[in-house]
């Protein structure tokens, strides 16, 4: 097994063969969580620390709990209550806590770059959990790993990702990762929504929902965040969900087969409402299920931690 | 003081010819060429070297008063001496702003005391740059403006910007034009295009300049007034200019060395010497300017010295203000343009000396019998790497650090006096 990598930034950097070698390990792990003492020792004595800047409540507990079951040492800090209250910049408290001499930072922060950043001057792993618009790749290699899983394979797929692609780092991180895989990705947004030049990227962008729909294997729904209605993105909520939905009916137009994903949290009765959710076509739950195995897959590659499991 | 032998380079009237240099007191009295027998103490010897009229930098910020903690008049002024530059025009966004006599003196009275270069401040357009009333620009002019500017606080209101064009006239002074719709460029932090989209971060879209160019360039004509517009950074804008400039409307422009010689790529590092305003735009713009500088198009290449400290500018990418310095790399960008660009070196010398003398309206830019004796004299053929220890500038945001250059400032002179030697 070659792993060559010192960080996770993105997914544009990884190749469709690390991917797969992170899918192989994470599916060796899986039967972990169905143990009865769900804690292998593999980790022993390595330090991760989840540094999270921004509120996380899916990617910070499976962060967390991947790396308990691996029996490395957790320490969890946000920004309330942590000395960026203070106004420390987040390089200077990544020196300090570096100090410390963690194995693996965790980092999840409002603003883009900064895990690059930390990459260029820190001798540690970095993890990007997320940053500003940027990427999030540990939540596309977890869908891709669901779809994979629920499908058998990726190759041809017709994935549709709905909503706000503009500020959705998900979206973005799961262009990458799909492109590699040989998905045909179509991102659906209304033009206010849809970044500059994201057609580029070999996804196909489109501003009407149900002409796509009926032949997606995959709906991706993108949360939309509240905060962005006063900023003139779109007129409201009840527009919104009449033309970019996810609802009863549209459930209904969706072809056999086809399945429903959403990277949470949920604004439900926006973008998704419960029929969807809770429909047979959901792996909502799966994704996070999934989320823990792909991270400790992560956790496992990035502090070399000894023999494979079997 | 005789410069002997150098290659004596006048933009101002064309003439390139191998001579003698000889100035008395503050003033150049006489150009000899074919040289002659030096008549003074005090000989420099220029052989092969250029020696030609100090630079003017026609737009800088030198952040004094108010922010002397990023720069200061002195250390502005060590860093032009050090960059070639006689001139220094100053942006009026201090703290407090350059809206009024008092500050414009106390501007001209620290430059006496302390600069080793000529400091020219720029007078705010409105009180405060808040584009709400117009400042006192008579009495400005009367303590020593040469020019009007809110730059980086640019007037929203086209009323108003009419009433800055005619009450600017009114006292001989140009209005120079920062062209930016704060709410175009919103929130966004570096040039808009698929690159922003990859890098995560919000874009300043092109159009954001260019509305304003052409906003500029119309209420220019309608009124009949000159208006300068500073550094464009699109193609789009340099199509609105040259079609402006087409119909004889009394409109210049400059552009900075950085949109010359550097494009967007230089953001993916997310380091925030890449940031500033106008963002760093993409390859076919800086080819679009460098074809402006050809076509006269252009006709300043001005630094917009903007000094931020480290401790500002080492942050997120997002957060950290705009702008980096430039005083020391401007000479070798210029010539860096005539190397690698076939850009015809008068044209680009005429950048940097008679262009914004005219159209400030102030001495200085040329080399001839009765100027100002401020000379720069430059060893083309010296070949140097820009390393952050040579910054003179309190603050070291370069995004040129680590380039490599041809020709380098050995001497400059202002009004007759030595005020930089190179290695000493």
């Amino acid at each position: 097994m070659i792993w060559a990598h010192k960080d996770l930034i993105g997914m544009e950097a990884l190749g469709r063969d690390d991917i797969e070698n992170i899918f192989d390990i994470a599916t060796s792990f899986k039967e972990i969580s169905t143990r009865e003492i769900k804690k292998i020792p593999t980790l022993r004595g390595k330090t991760v620390v989840l540094l999270f800047y921004e509120p996380s409540t899916r990617t910070r507990i499976s962060f967390e709990i991947a790396a308990k079951r691996l029996s490395a040492d957790t320490v969890s800090l946000s920004a309330s209550g942590s000395s960026f209250e203070k106004g420390e910049t987040i390089l200077d408290a990544a020196k300090n806590i570096m100090a410390m001499a963690p194995d693996c930072i965790v980092i999840r922060y409002p603003y883009a770059g900064i895990p690059e950043l930390l990459a260029q001057i820190l001798p540690c792993s970095i993890i990007n959990a997320g940053d500003g618009f940027h990427e999030h790749p540990t939540q596309a290699l977890l869908d891709i790993y669901s779809m994979r899983e629920h499908f058998g394979y990726i190759d041809g797929l017709n994935v549709l990702i709905v909503g706000d692609v503009m500020h959705s780092r998900v979206a973005k991180s799961n262009v990458y990762g799909l492109k590699k895989f040989g998905a045909d990705v179509t991102l659906v947004a209304p033009r206010t929504l849809l970044p500059p030049g994201i057609d580029r990227w070999g996804a196909s962008v489109c501003t009407e929902f149900d002409s796509e729909l009926p032949d997606a294997d995959v709906v991706m729904m993108l949360r939309i965040q509240k905060e962005r209605m006063k900023q003139q993105f779109f007129s409201g909520e009840r527009e919104y969900a009449l033309f970019y939905g996810l609802d009863k009916s549209r459930v209904e137009m969706m072809k056999r087969g086809a399945i429903i994903m959403h990277p949470g949290p949920i604004n439900r009765g926006v973008e998704i409402t419960y029929d969807a959710t809770e429909s047979a076509r959901s792996i909502i739950l799966d994704q996070v299920e999934n989320g823990l195995a792909i991270r400790m897959a992560l956790l496992y590659l990035f502090l070399g931690g000894g023999k494979r499991v079997d | 003081m005789w410069i002997k032998g150098g290659r004596i380079l006048d933009p101002a009237t064309n003439a390139d010819q191998v001579g003698d240099v000889c100035i008395e007191g503050a003033e150049i009295v006489g150009i000899y060429p074919g040289g002659k027998d030096a008549d003074a103490n005090d000989v420099i010897d220029a052989t092969g070297l250029w020696v030609m009229p100090g630079l003017i930098d026609m737009h800088a910020h030198l952040r004094d008063p108010g922010f002397e903690y990023k720069e200061d008049i002195y250390t502005g002024s060590l860093a032009a001496a050090a960059g070639g530059i006689t001139t220094v025009i100053a942006m009026a966004n201090t703290d407090p702003v350059n809206d009024s006599p008092a500050v414009t003196e106390y501007i001209i009275e620290k430059a006496k005391d302390v600069a080793l270069v000529r400091i020219l401040p720029v007078g705010a357009a409105t009180k405060g740059q808040r584009g709400k009333a117009l400042a006192e620009m008579g009495l400005m002019k009367a303590s020593g403006i040469v020019g009007i500017s809110d730059d980086g606080a640019p007037i929203e209101d086209a009323f108003m910007l009419r009433k800055v064009l005619e009450y600017a006239s009114t006292f001989g002074l140009r209005v120079i034009s920062h062209p930016e719709d704060k709410s175009l460029s919103a929130s966004g932090v570096m040039n808009e295009g698929e690159l922003s989209t990859r890098l995560g971060l919000s874009g300043i879209p092109k159009a954001a300049e260019e509305v304003m160019v052409a906003r500029d360039v119309i209420v220019s004509e309608f009124t009949g007034i000159p208006v300068h517009i500073t550094h464009i950074s699109t193609k789009g804008s340099m199509d609105i200019v040259k079609r402006a400039k087409g119909k004889g409307m009394p409109v210049s422009c400059d552009a900075t060395p950085h949109h010359l010689l550097l494009t967007e790529e230089r953001v993916s590092s997310y380091v925030a010497n890449t940031k500033m305003y106008p963002p760093l735009r993409e390859d076919q713009d800086r080819s679009a300017l460098i074809e402006g500088i050809k076509a006269s198009a252009i006709d300043v290449i001005a630094t917009d010295h903007a000094p931020h400290v480290r401790d500002e500018k080492d942050r997120d990418f997002d957060l950290a203000p705009f702008g980096v310095i430039g005083m020391q790399t401007l000479l070798p960008a210029i010539i860096k343009l005539h190397l690698e660009y076939e850009i015809d070196l008068m044209k680009v010398l005429s950048c940097v000396t008679i262009n914004p003398a005219r159209i400030l309206g102030i001495d200085g830019g040329t080399i001839c019998p009765g100027a100002r004796a401020d000379i720069t004299i430059v060893d083309p053929n010296a070949v140097w790497t820009f390393t952050e220890d040579m910054i003179k500038s309190k603050s070291k945001n370069s995004p040129f650090i680590g380039m490599t250059f041809k020709g380098k400032v050995v001497y400059t002179i202002v009004r007759g006096r030595k005020v930089y030697k190179y290695g000493s």
